[in-house]
């Protein structure tokens, strides 16, 4: 990774108003969440930040389940495995004995599970989807899909390890919940979806169950992950997108930089070669000295991207200003110029656990 | 490899509907308003429907609010005799406008102060995806109202962000065969007079579809459901043969899509998604924008070679006795900068490459990444030119 802005140092702990949960085997900056939510403009890596998150939380022997809600199979894409299912999967071994499952999170399977697990309706299950009800509310009911998908995560996150086991002692099926979520300028209405539904059921099953979901959300066993990238839109949208967090109370988690470019140029040449200062003749000789041919084309193209390039790292450094100013803990994960591949991820994993996410 | 030829698309005044779609972050949107501002001043009368742009991009287009009324767009060059309307859809209002059309003002009164609905057109994901092509449907009927004096010859639709770009092509099946489901038959049948006695027409299975939805909604959501769905039973209808006068409307010779792509592995899978999905359903496919390609200004200098003379360069400042200052210090930089930027560049390539392999009746153009973002007219307009090869 190169060197790093000043302005995009980590915030210390205590800033985050989070104690560190007792007995815990490392010090992270999210102790005692549970469920990690990643969003970000589309584009900026959203699925591989995830993936290389749970690998991170998996390390030193806990088991955390990955899980897509998009149906796009996004993460067996990433690691290179069989399509997810929508029934749990090892899909990674992580450092130390930890274990990575994979979900893609379906409605209509949660749906069923769910009638069956809340209703046991056993005839009637057959008959809702024969009259197309399953469908209905799967596919066209606007807002139950989601509904159906924030719930089985919160059910994931709910579940334990020993099924009979009850009481707060009880060990959770997983150590932690990462959901590869809608992009930001979906996913607060998909996470409030059922502070929605809430004010449709006003009593009964339906209400009950959304409020549980809407708990679980905005308590601090909940944190809203942002992804970006050092450009202009990817940073508004996490600006607006924490502001709308913050508008329904949901918890807001860290920021994810991903995909920051080495710097080469020092400074002073990034500032010389905005101002066009850099002497071709210098670089012209230089060049010919060690067999390069130093045609007009050649050393005007270098100096037009120095120029170029000085441009976009003033955007950036603009953009990082912007960020840095959200005051949230801020993490960095550099551009893997052949794109990422199951080890490119196994890498992010590990910065992303230096740098205190996990 | 085809060559995707934009101007003489936007030319060509068969050409009514331009459809632009693919995976969110690509410049889809930038991509329609650029598409827009050239077919305007190449004498075209356009207007383009964004979703949602980003608030520069908006503001650039004269949207500053979202009020679902296209408005001209100021400082564009007239001289063709085209002009430029915007606007951003309002996906309430127009679902609003959708039932006060078609039901009567009581009944449209019912439909609006019903939670159930209001819930529906304001806050749940799905309902964009139908409105924007009830959108598409209207400003199409709006802009030949006067046949002989077209308020638009050109319709340009940036699509949703969807879940996928699918999406947007599904929206108006879905609902069709959600009408003409038993499903809604059995949910609209209690709140009629006689539901009973309609109910028998089904097997006893209604009962038990009714008995589990109670118990599972509760009577009261059930009840909101139900009024909600039983008030718009009039207006079904009219919602359903727009539906699909619309999706005729998308498989028409004058409408055309445009794939927009980024050279990434995630989004050209995606736009190879939907050019297989558009040639399965027989729908017109202009061609594939790769947008943001990295491009290098000395081209005839390869990384490897960039890379070795930079090497070369440090062996002879470590050996000279110039007293540790690096003399070549800028040229091993440019040398070194270069060699990363001509690595993105030429991973660029061999992605648009792969696509093109893999596709290759699809005419393909490519636009280069720009070092700045994009949100004035000069930058909608260096994108055209891009679009256009110029």
């Amino acid at each position: 990774m190169g060197s790093q802005l000043p302005s995009l140092r980590r915030r210390p702990l205590s800033l985050l108003g989070m104690a560190p949960e007792a007995g815990s085997v490392r010090d992270t900056d999210w102790d005692g969440v549970r469920l990690h939510i990643v969003t970000g403009k589309g584009g900026t890596g959203k699925t591989t930040v995830a993936a290389a998150l749970a690998l991170a939380l998996a390390a030193e022997g806990r088991r955390v389940l990955l899980a897509e809600v998009e149906g796009r199979q996004g993460i067996s894409q990433t690691f290179d495995v069989t399509p997810l299912a929508a029934t749990e999967a090892r899909i990674a071994h992580a450092a130390h004995g930890g274990e990575v499952f994979g979900l893609s999170v379906d409605a209509k399977a949660a749906l069923l599970e769910y009638l069956q697990m809340y209703y046991k309706l056993g005839r009637a299950g057959g008959m809702l989807e024969r009259f197309g009800a399953i469908d209905f509310a799967t596919t066209i009911a606007p807002g139950v899909r989601d509904v159906l998908l924030t719930g089985k995560v919160y059910e994931a996150v709910r579940r334990r390890r020993d099924h009979r086991a009850k009481g707060p002692g009880a060990a959770p099926a997983y150590d932690a919940v990462v959901v590869d979520a809608p992009p930001t300028g979906r996913v607060v209405r998909f996470l409030n979806v059922n502070h929605e539904v809430a004010d449709l059921a006003r009593v009964g099953p339906i209400r009950s169950q959304a409020d549980s979901i809407t708990a679980l959300l905005r308590s601090p066993q909940t944190a809203i992950h942002l992804v970006t990238l050092l450009e202009e839109m990817p940073v508004q949208e996490t600006v607006d997108t924490i502001a709308e967090l913050r508008a329904v109370g949901m918890p807001i988690g860290g920021i994810v930089v991903n995909q920051v470019r080495e710097e080469i140029l020092s400074l002073d040449v990034l500032e010389a070669a905005s101002r066009d200062a850099i002497s071709r003749q210098d670089v012209a000789a230089d060049l010919t000295r060690v067999h390069v041919r130093a045609t007009d084309a050649v050393v005007n193209g270098l100096l037009t991207e120095a120029r170029d390039h000085a441009e976009r790292v003033t955007l950036e450094r603009d953009e990082a200003d912007v960020i840095e100013r959200l005051g949230r803990p801020t993490y960095r994960l550099p551009s893997f110029s052949e794109g990422v591949d199951a080890n490119g991820i196994r890498e992010m994993a590990e910065m992303l656990m230096a740098q205190g996410m996990a | 490899m085809s060559v995707l030829d934009i101007d003489a698309l936007l030319e060509d005044p068969q050409t009514r509907i331009i459809v632009c779609c693919g995976a969110g972050g690509v410049g889809k949107t930038t991509t329609a308003a650029a598409l827009g501002l050239r077919a305007a001043e190449s004498g075209r009368r356009v207007v383009v429907l964004t979703i949602d742009p980003a608030r520069r991009l908006a503001q650039s287009l004269g949207l500053t609010t979202l009020d679902n009324t296209p408005r001209p767009v100021a400082d564009i060059n007239h001289t063709d005799g085209g002009s430029l309307d915007a606007m951003m859809l309002d996906m309430k209002r127009t679902f609003d406008e959708v039932v006060e059309a078609h039901a009567t003002a009581e009944k449209a009164e019912q439909i609006l102060a019903n939670p159930f609905y209001q819930a529906v057109s304001s806050s749940f994901a799905g309902t964009q995806e139908y409105m924007a092509m009830e959108k598409l449907g209207q400003l199409r009927v709006e802009a030949d109202l006067d046949p002989e004096n077209p308020r638009w010859d050109l319709i340009v639709v940036d699509t949703p962000p969807s879940r996928s770009a699918l999406d947007f092509l599904d929206a108006p099946k879905r609902l069709g065969s959600f009408l003409d489901g038993r499903f809604i038959r059995i949910l609209a049948a209690p709140a009629k007079a006689g539901g009973r006695a309609y109910a028998k027409v089904f097997s006893a299975g209604v009962n038990v579809v009714t008995k589990t939805l109670t118990k599972v909604l509760g009577g009261q959501m059930l009840g909101d459901v139900q009024t909600f769905v039983a008030a718009l039973d009039t207006m079904f209808g009219g919602f359903r043969k727009r539906a699909d006068h619309t999706y005729a409307l998308l498989s028409d010779r004058t409408t055309t899509f445009i794939v927009v792509a980024a050279p990434e592995r995630d989004a050209l899978r995606e736009a190879a998604f939907f050019v297989d999905r558009l040639d399965e359903e027989e729908m017109p496919l202009a061609g594939l924008v790769v947008n943001r390609m990295y491009r290098v200004s000395a081209p005839g200098l390869s990384a490897a070679r960039a890379l070795g003379a930079a090497e070369e360069l440090g062996d002879e400042d470590s050996t000279s006795s110039t007293g540790g200052w690096e003399r070549t210090a800028i040229t091993q930089g440019l040398l070194r900068m270069h060699a990363v930027q001509a690595e993105i560049a030429a991973r660029h390539e061999s992605l648009a490459r792969r696509f093109v392999a893999g596709h290759p009746d699809i005419p393909v153009v490519e636009v280069p990444a720009a070092s700045g973002d994009i949100h004035d007219l000069v930058g909608l307009r260096a994108v055209g030119d891009a679009l256009a090869g110029k």
